[in-house]
């Protein structure tokens, strides 16, 4: 297709968006509120504003550039319906409703189209395929920001889990806790390791106590991993104690046939903290006064 | 050729490593180290490697070869400061130096060897009496 028939056509599209504005806008709108306008989710007049915005941006954009989406000229629009589609998935909107904001302008555009070209068939068929086509590529674009805006969610949130479900306390000078919540697999106890390894050097802990007792199972794997992060802060010159061991976990780790004998193992984390503070030589006196 | 220094603090040896260990230089210093612990009848080594980034299977072998010939020689051997990068990387080779005594900084090191020293002469003290 030439530059030139590209202009014509976006033309046309222009003329039949000129001076009907309002008119494709009620229309426009009555079609959302009649298919999927989320009255909880959106304020009609945010809405108004939106459309109004999106008329005005598509008559500029048709009028400079035609009809084909892929075009540079299209950056603002393009960024227009990114905006209308991230602000719909953090508001809650289906997938489906989101698209329909494009796709719902579609009848109010064909109708229009009809009128103006009554008579002429060629013509308006012309017309209505290249309209289609920019509209379905919008509504195609839409979803893609939208699929990908909620990805990101996800990912941040997962990130967040992740970081939020490792913190290191220290209980006594020099002695770290490591509570542990939720299944362990190899990505989050690099994580653990990470960040207790990290807290030992930061701190200069002697101790460390890792307790599982939010751990739901232990499995061959998880015991590995536990007992590589006991073996690496050893290297570094710390000593670790695993506390929260529970009964049918130390069934399992013993019918598992894994080796924890190197391994100080405390039922409780008070417990643990107990022979950590020993270690240290501290030790603590009930005041007589008050007891 | 570079050459890591070993220095004499009492009854100790202090071994410092500031460079990038490659495999000649750990060869040089297993020579040094336990010709210095016979010429000096040093009780303990404190080999400080908190600058030390990267440790392959070769340096990692090399220092628990080190602590095994220095117990020989009658010197407890502790390695001080080691990175949490180095210690994953030593365990993910399966690394994980039995026999060699760790503490995470010198003083703490310093200490470890004191008391070794001390728990040995009782001993022997106990039995002589």
């Amino acid at each position: 297709m030439s530059e030139m028939q590209l202009n014509q056509k976006g033309a046309k599209l222009v003329d039949i968006l000129s001076g009907q504005e309002e008119r494709i806008l009620a229309e426009w709108m009555k079609e959302m509120t009649g298919s999927t306008r989320r009255g909880d989710l959106i304020k009609e007049s945010e809405l108004r504003a939106e459309c109004t915005q999106f008329l005005k941006l598509l008559k500029q954009t048709t009028e400079a550039a035609g009809t084909d989406f892929q075009s540079p000229s299209f950056g603002p629009m393009r960024e227009m319906l990114g905006d209308v589609s991230r602000g719909r998935a953090q508001k809650g909107f289906k997938p489906s409703e989101t698209a329909t904001f494009v796709f719902s302008l579609k009848r109010p555009l064909f109708d229009q189209i009809q009128t103006q070209y009554k008579g002429d068939t060629d013509a308006m068929a012309a017309e209505m395929w290249s309209l289609t086509e920019l509209l379905d590529a919008m509504g195609l674009y839409t979803m893609e920001v939208f699929q990908k805006s909620r990805e990101d969610m996800i990912r941040r949130q997962q990130e967040e889990l992740l970081e939020l479900s490792t913190p290191v306390v220290k209980l006594w000078d020099g002695i770290l806790a490591l509570p542990i919540i939720g299944t362990l697999d190899s990505a989050r106890t690099q994580v653990v390791m990470e960040s207790l390894l990290q807290a030992i050097v930061q701190t200069n802990s002697r101790m460390a106590i890792i307790d599982i007792t939010g751990v739901p199972t232990v499995d061959t794997v998880v015991a590995q991993h536990l007992l590589k992060t006991v073996t690496a802060a050893r290297l570094m010159g710390a000593d670790c104690i695993i506390s929260g061991v529970r009964p049918q976990i130390a069934q399992t780790i013993v019918h598992l046939g894994i080796n924890l004998l190197d391994v100080t193992t405390k039922a409780t984390l008070a417990a643990a903290f107990s022979v950590a503070l020993q270690r240290l030589g501290i030790s603590f006196v009930r005041d007589a006064a008050k007891s | 050729m570079e050459k890591i220094p070993i220095l004499k603090m009492g009854d100790f040896l202090l071994v410092t490593i500031q460079v990038d260990m490659h495999d000649r230089l750990a060869l040089a210093l297993q020579d040094d180290l336990t010709r210095t612990i016979s010429q000096t009848e040093a009780h303990g080594v404190l080999i400080d490697i908190s600058t030390l980034e990267i440790v392959d299977s070769f340096i990692g072998r090399m220092l628990s070869n080190i602590a095994a010939m220095s117990r020989v020689l009658d010197a407890e051997t502790v390695v001080v400061g080691m990175q949490p990068a180095v210690a994953i990387t030593l365990v993910e080779l399966g690394l994980s130096l039995p026999g060699v005594r760790t503490a995470l900084n010198v003083d703490a090191g310093m200490e470890l060897l004191r008391a070794s020293v001390k728990a040995t002469k009782e001993m022997y003290g106990s039995r002589l009496h």
